[in-house]
């Protein structure tokens, strides 16, 4: 039980090659580097390895979840951090340095090291001849960290402190190529529309630690399948919808998937890792954490399923017409992540989490070949401009070939097994409407074989398009990278097989070995008797397999029908070719080369960097209401008050001069003045005008007397 | 022939009242004013008299502390007339304004 009791070792192996890269990273040779950045990840991936190898003995099956909690990092063990639940009841206020390995995070841990692992010996190669070589290890080996820390954390603040890290990293990752200003944009759009949905469920996480008085996985699905609570509650739909407004920004799905696409302005493995095989899984990673809270709220998973399917099938409409190959692969990504959450939504965790494993692989093992590819190619991504490569490099061609077999959906590849286990799911899920939702995942299906073979046609097929420079010049690419790329071909043909469904006579172990982590729900919803929402495995006895068969056979019809549409078009594809879709109907064409415009419409609508007429909306509108609330309305109460002293100002000093010197000093000066006037006549200085006064009065005396 | 009433006293004594008060009010020379003065003490002193043949003899009697009066003013008031020439070389009383605002 070492590797499981020291299982906090994991995120801290690739933690200590980033502190190494942060503090002598200018000063090593770039073959220390490598072998400390690599060598960390290697050690953490056979670390892990030797973990889950340990804890399917402490299970044996039963899916028991092993906790290992290092220290408590939120919170006290006095009490003086309680806060009042809903029920009024006071609950601690906690949340641990916690680490959680059950079968949905062993899972996860398999692949993410494994393939964390493959990419790093890949960057070796990849990025030899590049700058920069310490700083885009140690930023891979934080984003490791991160990663880890979000997988193996046992309550939601933990895993949030992954998911800020994964997103740190992305930035630091885009960005890498810092100089160019469509790098460095691009980073900002990815973190920025990611701190959107990073939002959504910081409210969706307090909601949760309110309404149910912890943060603890453990202790959430515990209460969560009590029955304590209503089906349809409307603060865990409340809660659960938050939740995945989360999940939209960092899992790339409507409307915040904008970034994921500008995202390939990062390094090839940075695409690969993080925007294909790991990041963006962790938002589905949360949903299935959070599967007991989502399955008392069916309103949310409706939201969820139908937010899956349309993204899957507008990202995967956008991808038929784009010219850069990354580009492609980054919209089929955004596609593959839709079908994830029609999974989740529809109530087939274990098909999702499935979904995640398969596409991991190919996907990784897609942009990892697309990198060769670019590396063979001295730098051209763009599709028109290839062509003719099949020979030339066959490692490349021959891995990518089997990653397209599988992204499509073709057996006994791994696509094929956890998409049509998805659409299966679809299809017998209990509303109606999710019929819909399968006609939407099929359709998507056909664009998605159609893509990715015209992919592979354009690239590796066809006429040579390229200039004659680049041509004298593509080469296979050295063993780092196609090492890598093999065993990814090998994963992406086995992988499979790990679910190989009942109807085709496999014992499913993926599903089977899931099944402790989802199925819990099964009391609380026995009551309800809603059987859609069972686990993968326990539906394979409700409906005929007759249907199912049928249903196998119209996906791999599907996949085939994509390829030979493809094979049509692009087979011969020459310097001059053209897009079918443009030489059939250009407005169409127009719109999904224009990724339906939504870039635009966000620029009206959000950022307000475009005016709609005299107006600016968004962001930069409200920027400029302010600064017009600024000049106008706070200035000018400013100058206003400024214009008030002045007045008052000069009405005192009116009142000053005029009334009180006035009216009040002056006044009394000038009464007296003039009531002396007449009192001065005394005091003339003529001596014979006193006498005269004084005759007058004796004369008035006298009429006094004489008339009284 | 009319008789000599005391109506014909009164009448004389307010005569030379009104000439002695004219000319203190008109006078220029300080020394003339000072004569009408004595005319106006005079007049009186005739009223006195006058009254003293009907009512006894306090009219009289009063007439002497007049005249006493009289001499004493006279003298005083030539004393400050020629304390004033001394000081300011004319009898002009329109050039006593020392005391002027």
């Amino acid at each position: 039980m070492f590797f499981l009791n020291y299982i906090w070792v994991i995120p801290l192996l690739p933690a200590f090659g980033a502190v190494m890269m942060f503090f002598f990273g200018r000063k090593l040779q770039k073959s220390t580097l490598s072998a400390v950045c690599v060598g960390a990840v290697v050690v953490a991936f056979l670390w892990s390895v030797a973990a889950f190898w340990q804890y399917t003995d402490y299970a044996h099956g039963t899916g028991k979840p092993f906790e290992k909690v290092l220290y408590t990092w939120l919170g006290t063990d006095t009490g003086h951090l309680s806060f009042p639940t809903r029920d009024g009841n006071p609950s601690e206020f906690r949340a641990d340095a916690g680490f959680l390995l059950d079968p949905l995070s062993g899972i996860w841990l398999l692949f993410v090291t494994g393939v964390g692992m493959l990419i790093h010996i890949y960057s070796v190669g990849y990025m030899a001849h590049e700058g920069g070589y310490y700083r885009f290890f140690g930023y891979l080996n934080l984003f490791m960290f991160s990663m880890l820390t979000l997988i193996l954390a046992n309550n939601y603040a933990l895993l949030f402190v992954g998911w800020e890290g994964v997103g740190l990293c992305s930035y630091l990752l885009i960005g890498f190529y810092f100089h160019r200003k469509s790098a460095s944009d691009a980073a900002n759009k990815a973190f920025i529309v990611n701190r959107i949905g990073d939002a959504g469920f910081l409210l969706g996480m307090f909601t949760i630690a309110w309404y149910l008085g912890s943060f603890r996985f453990t202790e959430v699905a515990q209460l969560a399948r009590s029955g304590h609570f209503a089906i349809g509650d409307p603060v865990i739909t409340a809660a659960a919808l938050l939740l995945f407004v989360g999940a939209t920004g960092k899992s790339a799905q409507l409307p915040l998937y904008i970034w994921l696409p500008d995202a390939m302005e990062g390094p090839t493995p940075v695409s690969a890792l993080i925007h294909a095989a790991t990041m963006v899984t962790a938002g589905v990673y949360m949903v299935a954490r959070s599967n007991a809270l989502f399955v008392l709220a069916p309103q949310a998973m409706k939201t969820v399923a139908i937010v899956g399917a349309l993204t899957a099938i507008f990202a995967a409409s956008i991808g038929l017409v784009q010219n850069d190959i990354k580009r492609v692969l980054a919209y089929s990504t955004v596609s593959q992540l839709g079908y994830m959450f029609l999974a989740l939504g529809v109530g087939a965790f274990a098909a999702g989490v499935f979904h995640v494993f398969t596409h991991a692989f190919f996907k990784a093992l897609l942009f990892l070949g697309a990198g060769s590819v670019i590396h063979a190619m001295s730098g051209e991504q763009d599709m028109r401009n290839m062509g003719d490569l099949h020979r030339r490099i066959p490692i490349t061609h021959w891995t990518m070939f089997v990653a397209t077999l599988a992204i499509a959906g073709i057996p006994p590849f791994a696509g094929f097994f956890s998409k049509d286990e998805i659409l299966w799911q679809t299809w017998t899920s209990e509303h109606g409407a999710y019929i819909w939702l399968w006609v939407i995942g099929y359709g998507t299906a056909l664009m998605t074989a159609f893509y990715m073979f015209r992919l592979m046609y354009l690239t590796f097929h066809g006429q040579p398009r390229m200039s004659h420079e680049v041509e004298h010049h593509i080469h296979e690419s050295p063993k780092s990278m196609t090492g890598p790329l093999v065993v990814l071909a090998l994963c992406a043909v086995t992988a499979g097989w790990l679910g190989w469904p009942h109807s085709l006579k496999g014992s499913d172990h993926f599903g089977a070995f899931l099944k402790p982590v989802f199925s819990k729900e099964a009391p609380v919803l026995a009551e309800e008797a809603r059987p859609g929402q069972l686990a993968a495995g326990e539906r394979e006895e409700e409906h005929t397999s007759g249907t199912e068969y049928l249903l196998m056979f119209l996906s791999v019809g599907a996949a085939v029908a994509g390829w030979g549409l493809a094979w049509h078009f692009y087979r011969h594809a020459d310097k001059g070719y053209k897009e079918p879709i443009a030489a059939t109907a250009p407005p169409v064409y127009n719109t999904l080369y224009n990724k339906w415009y939504v870039d635009e419409a966000y620029d009206y609508a959000f950022t307000g960097r475009r005016k709609a007429g005299p107006v600016r909306f968004g962001v930069l509108g409200l920027g400029e209401a302010m600064a017009w609330n600024d000049t106008h309305i706070i200035d000018g109460t400013v100058n206003a008050a400024g214009w008030l002293t002045r007045a008052s100002g000069t009405l005192s000093s009116w009142w000053d001069k005029w009334i009180i010197d006035g009216l009040f000093v002056n006044g009394p000066a000038i009464l007296a003045r003039m009531l002396s006037y007449p009192t001065r006549l005394l005091q003339w200085g003529l001596v014979q005008w006193y006498a005269l006064v004084m005759v007058i009065g004796l004369l008035g005396f006298v009429a006094y007397y004489a008339y009284r | 022939m009319v008789p000599i009433t005391t109506l014909h006293y009164l009448v004389v004594a307010a005569c030379l009242f009104v000439l002695g008060v004219v000319g203190v009010l008109t006078r220029r020379n300080v020394v003339i004013i000072l004569m009408s003065i004595e005319l106006i003490l005079n007049a009186v002193n005739l009223n006195l008299v006058a009254f003293s043949r009907l009512y006894g003899l306090h009219g009289q009697i009063f007439a002497i502390f007049v005249i006493t009066d009289a001499a004493a003013e006279a003298a005083v008031g030539l004393g400050i007339l020629i304390a004033f020439f001394r000081n300011k070389e004319t009898v002009n009383v329109d050039e006593v304004d020392l005391l002027k605002w």
